[in-house]
């Protein structure tokens, strides 16, 4: 009778999964979960962090693993679908017992594997820059925070270097990081005094590829007489044809200078970057950055994708960094159980590629300087201002007059 | 106007007539008390140092600045021993010692270096110039314009330099100067000078009335050409959605199967164009002409996969419409991770030749970004083809023959299973051609052709399936109306009001715009 | 003996959450993680019963049912949100974390009277009905058929897609619902509530079955097939067809809306993404793959194709979409007749 079930669970695809995992011995392997897409739209972003993650588990299983003992990666591929990452994520902490999980890029997974990570008390680091207003016990964020991004670019762009701005453009994808991070300066900039009038808003659906209108209207709104600037919080796919729009509509960057939030040089692998010098990006991170520590960096990752053209970007960096003070919090604390993990973690530190010094604080978020760079022509940037130190991040930001009632946890 | 210096060629004007003209600027300007050589060291110093050194440079006139300038704005100059030095000419140097600029820099460049190059014998650098002083629009500019203007043959140029004189004379303190200024920039049709305008209002509220009629009379003549700048990127998503959808035409609209796999192909023309642009790279005499050679690659690539397709799949199929979309939708899940596994998941840089960057200027100064006009023209051209291959090719009739009646063309003679495959291989070349166009506007990814596969058969359907007329004026009513509706409804709700618009015109008329009459039309 | 393959199915799927409650370290227990994945694709295994009822009983292939399937998850999501309360991150008394962060100074009027679990309900099957009504009443009227019917249904789903990701819809744009705390009194994300779903799941998806057989075997289902083989003759004998594929598609897209209802609390998140082509699509080869004209076999393919892809996403995380690809292409080649068909030869 058992015999004819376990058959018929084999038939229905059951069989295939392993029924319960054993619990490991000492010394047996460290797991780490890999929740990235590697097919589907976010494919394109993703994969640089899966093979960015698999890369610190081998430089680190190279220098003899953590505290004796192995790391072995367990990669699953949510596909870019959100119940999916949900479902991934139970599996890599129900099925593969994994000590720590680095995933997610978009708001949405993270958000759809929160209750996840929370009920069975996992520990997820998130590596890419976010509109903030969260704040799990169970997710450690890497990247930035608004006021770690955001904020300095536009002060720049008001700045005598960046061409003393009156005027802004906010254009984005229609998610939620795009209209949070755009509320959170639209009330920044009406404290400096621009008003709504000087200021233009504009919204389009993921992998917009048809940006004359937009570019036209943008155009027209610069030209009535007061000095114009862009804020780009476009997501992926659309950057590409936005800049060749951009380029081909012949806006300068010292005519109508664009800041970005969310393109790096990934995403300007695919353009040629020749019409478009002088448009900025602000990050915590360029590969141009000349430090020990990012020499090292890029010459791991070439190393280990085997391809010198290769680049870094920001959200690499982040993931870098979250894996080094992981290892570190796991070699603090003499376990990977979760909450030594957690409590360990706060107050790490780890020489960033950067340049920098970045500190784990209670909220869970990182120190992280702030960079504005000039996009040149070889698809790098060139560095134009940095904050002299790293700053702490806002995750409820003091411009959403909502957090004053906001629960604490 | 002397004679001599209407003559239109300025390389003929002497050198001593240049001198004159600097000499003029140089009068013209007041004394700084500082010479060229205490400032050339400022151009290596930080972003404000060198702000500064570049605009005192370009008051000071004096021609040893020009090609420093000039190599400061490409990224070509270096620092040196005490001071800068030009990169030799040959590739883009790089390094630690290459001076950087920011913004703001490049701003103050481009003010100086109108001011020294409105003399220059290159015309492009004349336009350049007038440009950059037109976005100055300092006083002290007027009687180096005045001067440059006399002599200045081109019209185009002549035009530009009217229009920074005009802006320059806004800053003059003389209110009869600035009144001159509004009424010649008023004359224009340019948004520059509109710009001009209105940031001079802010500064000068006696003159705002002026400004205001000058606004409101630029505004009228503006308005024909933002007509047309609106009617030109209708024009622009429908070419695309036209290349897009001319491939379905004949797969779907010819021989009636449903290649969910439509906009892989897409996606393989674009690979097989970065393919072909990476394997010309070094060769010098063929790497301009990577993007046109990519043309019949990306056919043939296409075209092959198509064929192959065709006798090793969907021929088992034929009958079964709706299996045949489970197969080919199974096909295109493979090709899509084949190439991501192959070339990788991020984009793929492409390579725009001159010819395809910048914007194009047409009669009545309507501008239209090149690399789209191309694509309108190329649209145009794969659609003639396809319709002289349909009609006029032995291969066409015989196409023609089978989709009207299988037997009675077997019975002929006509080999139909080889029809079959050559039609099929014929649509999805076309799909690659699409891919070709599609590269220069948008990413090369994996992902590139979902975003295409539904446009395409709503086109298709719109259109009258089988009929090429209809494709041709369903892919561009779309693409009008759509960018009609754009700026007041948004990218989002204007694609939404286009696809519920469709579902409602098919269900008036289920066969589209132009259905096809007779017995292919049951089916 | 093909008598008792049905009640089995049911008894072991009925028994597969037991199996959960054994000691850990039982070679027969099954994982937690097991249960919940089960609870989703018998959500699953209704929308391609509901597909099933309207492509392969009448003929009508919907590329749209992803869109009936969205709608009734969006219902309950509306619920599950209304009952979050004042225990969201801004703690407002009525209003979801969302609007008040876009500014809203009160609830939109389109989800009024969905704190209600029963109202919920009754939308989850009324808006994908009514929808369905409007589609199918304009399609079959002007009688698209085949292919374009099936052209149609699909921009039908992608517009509603676009339309959802607007964040001024007032549905939380890209995001939609996500961090539900309770549903009828009992809180989600415990292993006791994926219990609880799993079995309404169960009981829906035997529900939804016994009611589709009963129905195909009636005259009306004998109608149907009618005029799934040939529409026109049945019309000329004096059918009236639209009335007949009208109510078979609006009960097929109620049901997908029951899916998807069940779907979002197991799952714990809707979104614009369950709108996109793509998915209906997947949802069209799960009935392909288990045999389409057979309930069972929709069923069974459901099961099969998620299992499936649940494994190889895991084992084979840059190869599954090749896996599968080739499933697709080899199913209607290799066995037109679906699972079903080779196994009942």
């Amino acid at each position: 009778m058992n015999l004819r079930i376990s058959r018929r669970a084999a038939l229905l695809g059951l069989g295939a999964l392993p029924l319960s995992a054993p619990a490991y011995a000492q010394g047996a392997p460290i797991k780490v979960g890999v929740l990235h897409s590697l097919s589907g739209t976010m494919a394109i972003s993703e994969t640089a962090l899966r093979d960015t993650v698999l890369m610190m588990v081998e430089s680190q299983n190279s220098q003899g693993g953590i505290g004796g003992r192995r790391l072995e990666a367990v990669v699953v591929d949510p596909a870019s679908n959100w119940p999916l990452f949900a479902e991934k994520a139970r599996e890599l902490l129900q099925v593969h017992r994994v000590d720590v999980s680095f995933g997610c890029w978009t708001s949405v997974s993270r958000k759809s594997v929160l209750p996840v990570y929370e009920e069975l008390n996992g520990l997820l680091f998130y590596p890419v820059q976010y509109e903030g207003e969260e704040e799990s016990r169970n997710i450690f964020y890497t990247g930035a925070a608004p006021n770690q991004q955001a904020i300095p670019a536009v002060e720049y762009l008001m700045g005598p270097d960046g061409g003393e701005a009156k005027r802004i453009v906010l254009l984005g994808t229609d998610y939620v990081y795009p209209r949070t991070t755009n509320r959170i300066l639209r009330g920044f900039l009406n404290s400096k005094g621009i008003t709504n009038a000087d200021i233009m808003e504009e919204y389009t659906p993921f992998g917009h590829s048809d940006w004359q209108g937009i570019v036209a209207r943008v155009k027209r709104f610069a030209g009535e007489g007061k000095k114009t600037a862009i804020v780009s919080t476009i997501n992926g796919d659309a950057n590409v044809p936005f800049y060749r729009e951009l380029g081909n509509q012949g806006i300068k960057a010292e005519d109508i200078p664009c800041v970005a939030f969310s393109v790096g040089e990934e995403e300007l692998a695919g353009i040629d970057t020749r019409p478009l010098v002088g448009h900025l990006a602000a990050w915590n991170y360029f590969m141009s950055v000349d430090s020990p520590a990012n020499r090292d960096f890029v010459q791991l990752w070439r190393n280990y994708i085997k391809n010198p053209r290769r680049v870094t970007n920001d959200p690499m960096e982040a993931t870098l960094i979250g894996f080094k003070m992981w290892a570190q919090a796991v070699a603090t604390a003499g376990t990977t159980s979760v909450d030594a993990v957690r409590t360990a973690m706060i107050g790490q530190k780890v020489a960033a590629p950067s340049g920098y010094e970045s500190e784990m604080k209670a909220n869970h978020h990182l120190t992280k300087p702030v960079m504005i760079g000039e996009i040149q022509a070889d698809g790098q940037f060139s560095i134009v201002s940095k904050t002299p130190t790293a700053i702490a991040a806002e995750n409820w930001s003091p411009f959403i007059p909502e957090n004053a009632n906001r629960r604490r946890g | 106007m002397p004679a001599s210096l209407a003559s239109g060629d300025p390389h003929g004007t002497s050198s001593l007539i240049r001198w004159f003209l600097l000499l003029l600027l140089l009068a013209a300007l007041p004394a700084r008390g500082q010479d060229f050589d205490s400032l050339v060291p400022g151009l290596a110093g930080g972003f404000t140092q060198q702000a500064e050194a570049v605009e005192r440079l370009g008051a000071l006139g004096d021609p040893r600045a020009l090609p420093l300038l000039r190599a400061l704005s490409e990224s070509r100059l270096l620092r040196a021993e005490g001071g800068v030095r030009v990169a030799p000419d040959g590739p883009a140097p790089s390094g630690p010692e290459v001076i950087r600029i920011n913004n703001r820099v490049r701003v103050a460049l481009r003010g100086a270096l109108g001011r020294l190059q409105l003399v220059s014998p290159d015309p492009a650098e004349r336009l350049a110039a007038a440009d950059g002083l037109l976005r100055a629009r300092s006083a002290e500019d007027i009687p180096l314009l005045e001067a440059a203007l006399a002599r200045e043959a081109v019209p185009r140029i002549r035009a530009h330099m009217e229009l920074a004189l005009g802006a320059a004379r806004l800053g003059s303190p003389d209110p009869a100067v600035r009144r001159a200024g509004i009424a010649a920039l008023g004359g224009t049709a340019s948004p520059e000078a509109r710009a001009v305008l209105l940031a001079a209002r802010g500064t000068d509220e006696a003159l705002s009335a002026d400004v205001n009629a000058a606004v409101a009379a630029i505004d009228r003549r503006l308005s024909l050409r933002r007509a047309a700048e609106t009617a030109f990127q209708g024009l622009s998503l429908g070419s695309v959605l036209l290349l897009a959808a001319l491939g379905l035409a004949v797969t779907f609209g010819v021989m009636g199967v449903i290649n969910m796999a439509h906009g892989e192909f897409v996606m393989i023309g674009a690979y097989t164009t970065v393919v072909v642009q990476e394997a010309l790279r070094a060769s010098p005499t063929l790497a301009p002409w990577s993007l046109p050679l990519a043309i019949p690659a990306a056919f043939l690539v296409t075209a092959a996969i198509g064929a192959a397709m065709e006798r090793g799949l969907i021929r088992h199929l034929y009958g079964r419409p709706l299996e045949t979309l489970l197969l080919t939708f199974g096909v295109g899940m493979v090709l899509q991770q084949v190439v991501r596994l192959v070339f990788g998941a991020q984009n793929r840089e492409v390579i725009s030749p001159p010819w395809m960057q910048g914007t194009l200027t047409l009669p009545f100064d309507i501008t239209v970004t090149q690399n789209r006009a191309w694509i309108i023209l190329f649209a145009l051209a794969v659609l003639a083809a396809t319709f002289a291959a349909i009609r006029l090719t032995r291969f066409g009739l015989e196409m023609r023959a089978v989709v009207q009646n299988r037997r009675i063309a077997a019975t002929m003679g006509i080999r139909t299973g080889r029809v079959d495959a050559l039609t099929f291989a014929f649509g999805s070349g076309i799909a690659g051609l699409a891919g070709v166009a599609l590269s220069q506007i948008d990413n090369v990814s994996p992902n590139l052709g979902t975003s295409y596969i539904i446009d395409s058969f709503m086109v298709v359907v719109f259109g009258g399936v089988g009929s090429l007329l209809g494709t041709l004026i369903g892919a561009f009513t779309l693409g009008v109306v759509n960018k009609l509706l754009e700026p007041w409804a948004g990218a989002v709700l204007a694609k939404v009001a286009v696809l519920v618009g469709i579902m409602l015109f098919i269900q008036r008329r289920p066969k589209g715009l132009f259905a096809l009459k007779g017995r292919a039309a049951e089916s | 003996m093909r008598r008792l393959v049905l009640p089995g199915i049911v008894a072991l799927l009925a028994l597969l959450p037991l199996l959960n409650l054994l000691p850990e370290g039982s070679p027969f227990r099954v994982s937690d993680f097991v249960v919940s994945v089960a609870g989703k694709w018998l959500c699953y295994a209704i929308l391609a019963l509901a597909l099933d009822l309207a492509w392969g009983y009448a003929g009508i292939l919907s590329l749209g049912h992803g869109a009936f399937f969205a709608l009734g998850g969006y219902a309950i999501g509306m619920h599950l949100m209304r009952l979050i309360g004042p225990r969201g991150v801004y703690g407002h008394p009525v209003l979801p974390d969302f609007m008040v962060f876009l500014g809203y100074q009160e609830l939109p009027w389109f989800w009024w009277g969905f704190g209600n679990f029963p109202f919920a309900l009754l939308m989850a099957l009324l808006v994908p009905g009514l929808l369905a009504f409007v589609v199918g009443y304009l399609a079959f009227r002007s009688r698209i058929t085949g292919v374009y019917l099936s052209i149609i249904t699909q921009a039908m789903t992608y517009a509603l897609m676009l339309a959802f990701f607007r964040n001024d819809m007032g549905f939380g744009g890209n995001n939609g619902f996500t961090d539900f705390k309770e549903l009828l009194g009992m809180p989600l994300n415990t292993p006791f509530a994926r219990f609880v779903l799993y079995f309404a799941a169960l009981v829906a998806l035997v529900g939804c079955f016994l009611v589709s057989a009963a129905m195909t075997r009636t005259k009306f289902g004998r109608v149907l097939a009618a005029i799934r083989d040939g529409e026109s003759r049945v019309r000329f004998l004096g059918y009236d067809t639209l009335r007949h594929k009208l109510f078979i598609f609006v009960l097929s897209a109620m049901m997908a809306g029951l899916a998807g209802a069940l779907y979002v609390p197991i799952v714990g998140i809707i979104n614009p993404g369950e709108f996109s082509p793509a998915n209906s699509i997947e949802a069209v080869v799960w009935v392909a793959f288990g045999g389409r004209g057979t309930l069972v076999g929709a069923v069974l393919g459901a099961f099969s194709v998620n299992a499936l892809k649940t494994w190889l996403t895991s084992f084979a995380p840059d190869l599954w979409l090749i896996v599968l690809g080739i499933l697709f292409i080899a199913v209607p080649l290799l066995m037109p007749r679906g699972l079903i068909g080779m196994l009942r030869r």
